[in-house]
């Protein structure tokens, strides 16, 4: 027997989530709707009818080459997440195919190298980093992006390979495919959606962590957590072209967050809540 | 058929991401170690070499360094209990049947990918600014003063930032959770006649317990390591308000180069997040075995 909804609870509770909801994302939707202001009507009081001039936005550009930033968040998030992909799917799949006794120990221990903070090790890495010229490349920042999420992205991969059926692979074993043609014909085709959810989930952490790629940094690769950070000194406060930076720095994760509300449940809570 | 090949096979697959992540572990924290027990300044060409325990004095009888760490826990013990009260308010709210429920959900869950500079930044200028912010504009509307969030509350102004972003994150594992409950389970409830609360109680929460857990323990590594928010914007002020550890072992190494100094925070930083890593670990190790 289903339960009879009345449309007065329904209707107080749509009021009511809607209310809270659009309280939450207040922040952001004001900061759009500023952007699209000038530094005069930013400044005069609070008011959700910009005038709709997109100056803030060719400023942002002019003054501070911020498509450079972009390019360098669209690098270092996309190329960590391949290098992180390329060190972990292994890993995962031997993890998931042909455990051991040792394969829970293995994951809790790559697990906890994630709880290290970041800033116990800065001045050592920022050593190797300067001894290495890795300070401020892009190479070097990825590798670091890489190690930083490589735990997750063994977990999520492992979580998701772990629910491909043994017997499939045994029934292509059996058939005499080679081991090549079993990770290509049989594997990958079933793995292809994992692969893709991590991957997604891995760019989104990479492209808002906040700690290594503002230290690391200082021009060439820095990101745009690096370069929104810059605008937190006394000069650098022009309402409009900060919410323009804003919103051009967090409207292509946002679009992303949303479609993977899912695999983020799944890869933040390494498989414990689905 | 688990043959010699097939294992050694594993474990060649295997090498590179538990070597990586070996090399990753040790040897910065090695470095850091060693720094902590000697005299090093980069730019104090006077080296005394190995000093015992002195950096860890020098640290611990630094006032700063007491009141970093009650920041550090006030700061991950209010988010807590905001995002985790909170959260499951909200999941228990977007759980009710509504019109537009999952727009209610993306409009939930957006702040979770919206970068720490810019959080703190949109927050600190245009929501909690003293004269331009709408908290301003909504004191002065109603008569009121403005208040000086960063100045006067600085602490309490990072807090709210911070549980801005992690509200999120709590409400979305916790409605997942909550969606998995059995329909039936709860209509047999609603039709023994137990109240909405007594529902919640012996019902709703303990099928949330676990993913509480997950919830708090994920949430608290983070929110030990909460940097960019500090640094964009009260910079560890007024004084030392606003710093917590992470906060203030950054400042020891690169602003001051009391390089010594801040490899002893650095190692405190490490103990104190094991402590919370060794409860981790078991809740999220007892999940897996199920």
């Amino acid at each position: 027997m289903a339960r009879a909804v009345t449309t007065q609870h329904k209707t107080i509770a749509t009021a009511a989530a809607w209310i809270v909801a659009l309280l939450i994302f207040f922040p952001i939707l004001y900061t759009v709707i500023t952007s699209f202001k000038s530094e005069q009507e930013a400044i005069q009081g609070f008011n959700l009818f910009p005038s709709g001039t997109t100056e803030s936005y060719s400023e942002v550009q002019a003054q501070s080459g911020y498509f450079k930033f972009f390019l360098n968040s669209v690098l270092l998030s996309v190329g960590s997440t391949i290098l992180a992909l390329l060190v972990a799917i292994p890993a995962a799949w031997s993890m998931a195919f042909s455990p051991t006794k040792r394969t829970k120990d293995i994951l809790m221990w790559m697990l906890s190298t994630k709880m290290m903070p970041a800033v116990a090790v800065l001045f050592p890495i920022y050593l190797i980093f300067r001894d290495t010229g890795l300070l401020d490349s892009r190479i070097g920042l990825m590798i670091m992006l890489m190690l930083i999420n490589l735990p997750i992205v063994v977990w999520m991969l492992y979580t998701y390979f772990r629910e491909i059926p043994g017997e499939i692979l045994e029934a292509a074993r059996m058939d005499g495919a080679s081991l090549w043609n079993e990770i290509v014909y049989v594997l990958t085709p079933m793995a292809v959606p994992g692969i893709a959810s991590t991957m997604l989930l891995n760019i989104i952490l990479a492209w808002n962590e906040a700690f290594w790629t503002i230290r690391l940094t200082t021009t060439e690769a820095a990101p745009l957590t690096a370069f929104i950070s810059s605008f937190s000194s006394p000069q650098g406060l022009f309402w409009a072209k900060l919410s323009a930076a804003s919103t051009l720095a967090i409207a292509p994760i946002l679009i992303m967050g949303w479609f993977s509300q899912k695999q983020l449940v799944r890869g933040l809570t390494f498989g414990a809540v689905k | 058929m688990a043959t010699q090949q097939t294992r050694s096979l594993a474990r060649f697959m295997m090498a590179p991401s538990v070597v990586l992540l070996f090399v990753w572990m040790i040897v910065p924290l090695v470095i850091t170690i060693w720094f902590s027990f000697q005299q090093y300044n980069p730019l104090n060409p006077i080296r005394d070499g190995f000093i015992g325990f002195s950096n860890y004095a020098l640290f611990y009888s630094n006032p700063a360094f007491l009141q970093s760490i009650i920041n550090t826990l006030v700061l991950v013990g209010s988010v807590l209990l905001i995002t985790v009260i909170g959260g499951i308010a909200l999941a228990l709210l977007i759980d009710q049947p509504m019109w537009g429920q999952g727009i209610v959900r993306i409009l939930v869950i957006s702040p979770f990918f919206v970068m720490p500079p810019v959080a703190a930044l949109v927050w600190k200028n245009m929501i909690m600014h003293p004269q331009y912010g709408v908290f301003a504009d909504i004191a002065r509307f109603f008569g009121g003063q403005p208040i000086d969030w960063f100045g006067q509350y600085p602490l309490t102004a990072i807090i709210i930032i911070v549980a801005w972003q992690w509200l999120p994150f709590a409400t979305l594992i916790l409605l997942t959770s909550l969606q998995s409950l059995d329909g039936e389970q709860k209509e047999a409830a609603e039709m023994d006649g137990a109240s909405f609360v007594s529902r919640f109680i012996y019902l709703t929460l303990p099928h949330m317990s676990r993913a509480i857990t997950v919830v708090i323990l994920i949430q608290t590594i983070f929110l030990l390591s909460v940097y960019a928010e500090i640094l964009v914007t009260t910079n560890g002020g007024p004084g030392y308000a606003s710093t917590n550890l992470p906060f203030l072992v950054y400042q020891k190494a690169l602003l001051e180069f009391k390089i010594g100094q801040a490899s002893a925070g650095g190692v405190i930083a490490v103990i104190l997040a094991n402590i919370v890593a060794f409860f981790a670990m078991r809740a999220v190790g007892k999940n897996l075995d199920k």
